[in-house]
C-alpha cells in the first residue's frame, strides 16, 4: 500500500488507496495516513476535502453515479436525476435512509459519445432514459 | 536496447502477425466497452475456437476507432462492422470461411466521417493492442527515441520541434518549441522535470483519454524525447482518477518500457536516464492549470500559484519543469521520425498539424476525430459529424469547455485554428466540441458552465470565488424569470471584473460562455428578462401560470 516509499508527496495516492479499501475516508484513516507519511493532519484533511473524488461520508451498498458533463446535460442528465429523486427521494450526494442506494454525480466520465451516461456500480451505461435507469437501480433492491 | 534489437522485436512481431491470415480487431476503449464490446470479444474468441480456426484467426482488443456512437465497432481484416452484438459472432466467423462480409453489420468506411480525417496522433489507434509494447514497436514505435538519444544532440531535437511549429494542444496554443527551449536554458539547479498533463477536466472532452487508452506508449516516447531535449531525468503523468482504464494501460506501458530499457537508467546504453511515474488526480478541474497541477503532484491542495515565476523556471519542488498536454507529447515521435518540416506543411500558417476533437451533443456521429488545422467548422459538423439528428436546426457549437465560448451558425465557415476561434470569442481548448440544437436554451447552457466554474473554483483568489457565485445567482434569477433589465448590465460588468482580475486561467476564462452567449444570443436573454419566457422551453418560470 505504501509503495511510494512513505514520501510526503504521495499523499493523494495514499488517500486513493484508503478510499478504495474502505469506501470512504474516516478520521481514523486520515490520522493514520498523516502519521505514516509524516505530513501534518491539517494538510491531509485539506487535501481530502479539496478534491471531489474523496468522500468522508460512508456510501450506500449500491452506488449510482450520474454524469453531469456538458454532453450528458444537453442530452438529458437532469431528467435522470429527477427520475431518481421522484422514485427514491434522494438528491445527488445523498443515500437512501436504509443505506441501500447512493446517488452521486460526476463531472464527466469521458463517454460523451453515448450521452447521457451513468455509472451503475462499476458499469458505465450509456444512452439511458430515466425510466430505464430507475428500473435497473430497482433490481438491486429487489423491486 | 539498440536499434538492431528494436528492429528485431519489430520483425518477430510482424512475422507472428503474418502467421494468422485473418485478424479481428475489437475496440475495447471506454466508449465501445460500455456498449458491450467486452462480451463481443469473448463471444468471438469462443466462436473462433469452436470453428477450429485458432491458428488462422487472431482476435485482439484495440483502441478507439472513432465512431463511438456506432459501437461496439470491430474490424475483420479490412471490413469494419458496427453495432455488433455477441450473437453476431457466428455469422462473422462464418464470413471468414466463405469470404463474404456480413452485409447487415457493415460500417461504410468510405463515408466522409472516415475519409475527411487525417491521422497523426491517432495513427495507431484502432490498430494496435495498447497492452502490448511489441505491437507498438512493430508499428515503428520507439525508433524515434532510439535515434534521438544515440545520434542527435539535444539542440538538434529542439531545432526540429521549433521548425515543426507545433503549439500546445492543451488549449492556449503556446509554441512548444519555445517552451522546451526555455526549460533547456534554465540552469538554477541540476534537477529538471517533465510533466504530462492528462487531467482532462473539461466536461465533454475525451481525446486524452482515448490516446492514453489506445496508444499509451506514444505519450511515453514523446515524454522521453522531451526529457532528453531539455535535460530532465524524471517525469510524471498526472491522470484523472475517473479514467481507470487509461490508468491501467498507462501503468502497464511504463512497466513494459522499463523492462525493455526504453525508460529508466541508461536508455539504449547511453547516459540518458528517464524515470516516469503515473500520478492520480482526484477530481479537481482546476488541476488542469499547470501551477495547480504541480501543487497536486507535490501532494498539496490543487491551488494555482501566481506566475511568474513560470514552471519553466521554478516548477515542481522549485526546479525547472516542462509541462505539456497528452496530445502535444503524442505528436513528438512522428515529428522526429519525419522531420519538423513535414509537420509544418500540414495545417495553416500559424496553426500547424492536426487536432483531435471530441464530437458530442446533438450530432449524428458522435466520437473522436482528427482533422488538419484550418478545416471549416461546417465540414466538421455536417460532413464528418453527419449533421443534427431528428431534422432539427443547428444552433451553436460550444468549444473549449467551461473556458470556451459558443459559436453560432453565422460563423460556421470559420476555419478551425487558434486565432480564428479566439477572434469570435471562443478558444481552441483541449478539443471538446459540443453541438446544441434548437431545443437548447443558451442562457441555461451558460448557467450550466458557470455553475461548473463556481463549484470548481479553488477559492484562492476573491474575484473567482465570489464572482462566479454572483454570476451564477444572476443567471439563476434570469432563468427563473425573476430579473430586471439592468441585471444584464450588471452581468456584463461582473464578467469583465472576473476576467481581468482572477489569478489563474480558470477564473480568467470562466465568464467566456456568458460573454459569448450574451453577444450572439442576446435576444434569448432579453426574452427571459423582459418577456419572461424561454424561447427553447427549457426554463420554467414560477409565475408562468399567473401571467398566462
Amino acid at each position: 500500500m505504501r509503495r511510494n516509499g512513505y514520501q510526503g508527496h504521495a499523499l493523494i495516492e495514499a488517500l486513493h488507496s484508503v478510499q478504495e479499501a474502505f469506501g470512504y475516508l474516516e478520521p481514523e484513516g486520515l490520522r493514520f495516513v498523516a502519521q505514516s507519511l509524516r505530513v501534518p493532519l491539517s494538510q491531509v484533511y485539506g487535501a481530502a476535502t479539496f478534491y471531489h473524488f474523496f468522500t468522508m461520508k460512508p456510501p450506500g451498498k449500491h452506488t449510482c453515479v450520474v454524469c453531469t458533463g456538458t454532453a450528458c446535460y444537453i442530452n438529458g442528465a437532469p431528467a435522470l436525476l429527477a427520475g431518481m429523486e421522484a422514485k427514491y427521494g434522494i438528491k445527488p450526494g445523498e443515500t437512501t435512509p436504509d443505506g441501500e442506494i447512493s446517488l452521486l454525480t460526476a463531472r464527466c466520465v469521458g463517454s460523451c459519445s453515448i450521452a447521457p451516461v451513468a455509472v451503475l456500480e462499476k458499469d458505465v451505461v450509456g444512452k439511458l432514459s430515466a425510466a430505464d435507469m430507475v428500473a435497473r437501480v430497482g433490481k438491486w433492491v429487489g423491486q | 536496447m539498440t536499434s538492431e534489437e528494436l528492429q528485431e522485436i519489430a520483425t518477430t512481431e510482424k512475422e507472428k502477425q503474418a502467421q494468422h491470415p485473418h485478424h479481428i480487431c475489437v475496440c475495447t476503449a471506454a466508449g465501445c466497452l460500455s456498449a458491450g464490446s467486452g462480451d463481443v470479444k469473448k463471444a468471438l474468441e469462443k466462436e473462433v475456437l469452436e470453428a477450429g480456426m485458432k491458428d488462422e484467426c487472431h482476435v485482439k482488443g484495440v483502441g478507439c476507432m472513432g465512431l463511438c456512437s456506432a459501437g461496439p465497432l470491430i474490424t475483420v481484416d479490412n471490413t469494419m462492422y458496427r453495432d455488433v452484438k455477441p450473437e453476431d459472432s457466428t455469422d462473422i466467423v462464418r464470413s471468414l470461411e466463405d469470404g463474404k462480409p456480413v452485409k447487415r453489420l457493415r460500417c461504410d468506411t468510405s463515408a466522409p466521417f472516415f475519409t475527411r480525417q487525417s491521422k497523426i496522433v491517432l495513427e495507431n489507434s484502432g490498430f494496435i493492442d495498447p497492452e502490448r509494447i511489441e505491437d507498438y514497436i512493430a508499428a515503428g514505435g520507439y525508433s524515434a527515441l532510439l535515434s534521438v538519444v544515440t545520434e542527435k544532440r539535444p539542440g538538434e531535437v529542439l531545432e526540429q520541434v521549433i521548425k515543426s511549429g507545433l503549439r500546445g494542444r492543451g488549449g492556449a496554443g503556446y509554441p512548444t518549441g519555445l517552451k522546451w527551449s526555455t526549460v533547456a536554458k534554465a540552469q538554477n539547479s541540476g534537477q529538471k522535470y517533465v510533466i504530462c498533463n492528462a487531467d482532462e477536466g473539461d466536461p465533454g472532452a475525451f481525446m486524452d483519454r482515448a490516446v492514453l487508452e489506445s496508444d499509451p506508449h506514444r505519450v511515453l516516447e514523446g515524454m522521453a524525447i522531451a526529457a532528453y531535449a531539455v535535460g530532465a531525468n524524471r517525469g510524471y503523468i498526472y491522470v484523472r482518477a475517473e479514467y481507470p482504464l487509461a490508468v491501467k494501460h498507462l501503468r502497464t506501458a511504463i512497466r513494459q518500457a522499463e523492462r525493455l530499457e526504453l525508460l529508466g537508467n541508461d536508455v539504449a546504453g547511453t547516459h540518458f536516464t528517464f524515470k516516469v511515474e503515473a500520478r492520480l488526480g482526484a477530481g479537481a478541474f482546476v488541476c488542469g492549470e499547470e501551477t495547480a497541477l504541480i501543487n497536486s503532484v507535490e501532494g498539496k491542495r490543487g491551488t494555482p500559484r501566481p506566475r511568474p515565476p513560470y514552471p519553466a523556471q521554478e516548477g515542481l519542488w522549485g526546479h525547472p519543469t516542462l509541462i505539456n498536454n497528452v496530445e502535444t507529447f503524442a505528436n513528438i515521435a512522428p515529428i522526429l521520425r519525419n522531420g519538423g518540416e513535414w509537420f509544418s506543411k500540414i495545417g495553416t500558417a500559424k496553426s500547424k498539424g492536426t487536432k483531435v476533437f471530441a464530437l458530442a451533443g446533438r450530432i449524428n456521429n458522435t466520437g473522436l476525430i482528427e482533422v488538419p488545422m484550418g478545416i471549416p467548422l461546417r465540414e466538421i459538423i455536417y460532413d464528418i459529424g453527419g449533421g443534427i439528428p431528428d431534422g432539427r436546426g443547428f444552433k451553436a457549437v460550444q468549444t473549449g469547455g467551461p473556458s470556451g465560448g459558443c459559436i453560432p451558425s453565422d460563423h460556421l465557415d470559420l476555419p478551425v485554428d487558434y486565432e480564428s476561434l479566439a477572434k469570435v470569442g471562443s478558444i481552441m481548448g483541449s478539443g471538446g466540441m459540443i453541438v446544441t440544437d434548437e431545443g437548447s436554451c443558451m442562457v441555461d447552457v451558460a448557467k450550466f458552465f458557470i455553475e461548473f466554474c463556481m463549484s470548481e473554483s479553488c477559492g484562492k483568489c476573491v474575484p473567482c470565488r465570489v464572482g462566479t457565485t454572483h454570476l451564477y445567482h444572476l443567471l439563476e434569477r434570469i432563468c427563473a424569470g425573476d430579473s430586471e433589465e439592468r441585471d444584464l448590465a450588471t452581468l456584463e460588468e461582473l464578467c469583465d471584473v472576473v476576467r481581468n482580475t482572477s489569478l489563474c486561467g480558470l477564473g480568467q476564462s470562466a465568464p467566456n460562455p456568458i460573454m459569448s452567449t450574451l453577444h450572439y444570443f442576446r435576444d434569448e436573454y432579453q426574452a427571459h428578462v423582459i418577456e419572461k419566457r424561454c424561447p427553447a422551453g427549457v426554463c420554467h418560470f414560477a409565475d408562468q401560470e399567473v401571467k398566462a
